[in-house]
């Protein structure tokens, strides 16, 4: 009964959006070029159902390549300002001032400094919007961490090293995961921006450009649809990772 | 006899942005071999920092710590915490958390002894059956005994233990003091407990140490010669509490106040 209504739920959700969707359409007679339907879209994700494929291919792997990239840079940012204070005190300034950039304006510098290298600009856009959660939680959870929990290893002559893979690194993990869940999005929009705003790029960003330049707008409501669904299984397999890794912080219900 | 803990002349005092704050002024405590010592007085007079001096994590900035006939000038093995927060790592179980100390103290043990060593402690604090259970899943007077256990799984010469009771109600404490003494008749251990509770330090105690008010140095040292096994009945006996009365006037002038 409970896995039942788990599952109906969410799907019934749906469908009544999809329900008003086009009932909101079809009262107003709005024409496709306004708003299009969702019976105008599977035609459409049939149509292009090759270029779907390979195009969300390109964008997944680019996105996740990006938020692994963060996540090393930003856990090891983390460590660096959660270990010394100084490093704190000198790299906060700078991450705020980089973080309150809109990024949309970096998308010409770097097409600029790397001139046609349209997966590297991509990746390293998902990788710039997407470390800086990463890096601030990973800091916050080493810096809070309890005294005692580091004398309980000290005072038995634990390293520093032993203390921080034993102790620190577990205990820092929900944060961490907490702080990955609002990357992943960020590194998916940091993705679909340069594919959008480059010429000649490819990903779903760049299907949904030619949708807009040959005034296919079924493809541009379908391209929108299928980044909501590759964003949702993004979101879900950073949600089956914390799971896994930092399932224990999930205290049972009561 | 030789003593296991001696403590002379210690002085230590915090930098602060208002100058250094003293907060030990001749310290003097000498715990022999076994030995339970409890430490009193007033709220914010260093007792912590003596803590922290025995385990090693601090040198005092005048004055010796001495251990097991050694000068401590750093951490050592021989050493067992316990605070007033239980710090279990919620990601491991209870018995993972007992083990841990092994992991660090005797990295070459076999898996099987260290369970088997966490299993014989944990079935004395009555926890057997709870191994496997998560440190959140626990009530707080279980997850202060799982937290004993770990301080002492790994046979230190000395338990250093801050408050560890501090924050149960009286009922679970009392329980709390029952354990820690049928844990000492089974495997003796020295011992010096840091509270706030007279009837603690009268129950548990071989010695009670009272401490001044900031910057502490030992007031008085009172030698509890009631016998080893004693039951919660004793503290309404009248040595007992003539003890508890002398320990109240001490921390009463110790906090500064002579009159009643």
């Amino acid at each position: 009964m409970e896995t039942l209504q788990k599952i109906a739920v969410p799907i019934g959700a749906v469908l009544i959006f999809l329900g008003l969707w086009e009932g909101l359409v079809w009262v107003n007679n709005w024409p496709n070029y306004k708003m299009a339907s969702p019976s105008d879209l599977p035609p459409a994700f049939w149509k292009f159902r090759w270029l779907f494929l390979e195009m969300g291919w390109q964008t997944l792997w680019r996105t996740v390549l990006g938020l692994g990239l963060a996540v090393l840079f930003g856990t090891l940012l983390g460590m660096i300002m959660g270990f010394s204070r100084i490093a704190r005190d000198g790299l906060y300034p700078l991450l705020v001032g980089f973080n309150a950039i809109p990024k949309a304006t970096l998308v010409p510098v770097i097409s600029l400094i790397f001139i046609g290298a349209h997966d590297f600009n991509t990746v390293l856009m998902a990788f710039l919007i997407s470390f800086f959660p990463i890096a601030v939680s990973v800091g916050i959870g080493l810096s809070t961490l309890e005294p005692e929990y580091r004398d309980i290893l000290r005072s038995l002559g634990a390293s520093r090293f032993t203390i921080f893979t034993k102790i620190a690194l577990p205990k820092t993990l929900p944060e961490f995961f907490g702080a990955l869940k609002v990357s992943v999005t960020l590194a998916f929009i940091g993705t679909n921006l340069v594919e959008i705003v480059s010429p000649h790029g490819r990903g779903l960003g760049a299907l949904f450009k030619s949708g807009e330049t040959n005034g296919d707008y079924p493809l541009m409501f379908a391209v929108l649809i299928a980044l909501a669904v590759l964003g949702i299984v993004l979101y879900y397999g950073v949600l089956v990772l914390e799971r896994i890794f930092a399932g224990w912080a999930e205290r049972g219900a009561t | 006899m030789t003593n296991l803990i001696d403590i002379k002349g210690v002085r230590h005092a915090y930098r602060t942005k208002a100058g250094p704050l003293p907060v030990l002024d001749g310290l003097d405590v000498a715990v022999p071999e076994g030995e339970f010592c409890a430490v009193v007085g007033p709220s914010g007079c260093g007792k912590s920092t003596l803590t922290r001096l025995i385990a090693g994590l601090m040198v005092p900035d005048a004055g010796e710590v001495w251990l097991h006939g050694e000068r401590v000038t750093g951490p050592r093995k021989t050493v067992g915490m316990a605070f007033q927060n239980p710090v279990l790592l919620e990601w491991r179980t209870i018995l993972d958390n007992v083990i841990l100390p092994l992991e660090i103290v005797a990295p070459r043990m076999p898996r099987a002894d260290r369970e088997a060593r966490a299993m014989t402690l944990l079935k004395m604090v009555g926890l057997d059956g709870f191994e496997g259970k998560r440190p959140s899943e626990l009530s707080g007077g279980m997850r202060q005994r799982a937290s004993l256990c770990r301080a002492i799984v790994h046979k230190p010469d000395v338990l250093i233990m801050d408050e560890p009771f501090g924050a149960l109600d009286n009922f679970t404490r009392e329980d709390l003091w029952q354990t820690m003494r049928d844990l000492r008749a089974a495997e003796p251990f020295t011992c010096v407990l840091i509270t706030h509770d007279l009837r603690e330090s009268v129950f548990l105690g071989d010695q009670v140490v009272v401490l001044s008010g900031r910057p502490a140095r030992t007031q008085a040292v009172l030698n509890v010669d009631l016998p080893a096994d004693r039951t919660l009945d004793i503290l309404y006996e009248p040595k007992a509490q003539e003890m508890l009365h002398y320990l109240r006037d001490q921390i009463r002038v110790a906090q500064g106040r002579d009159g009643h």
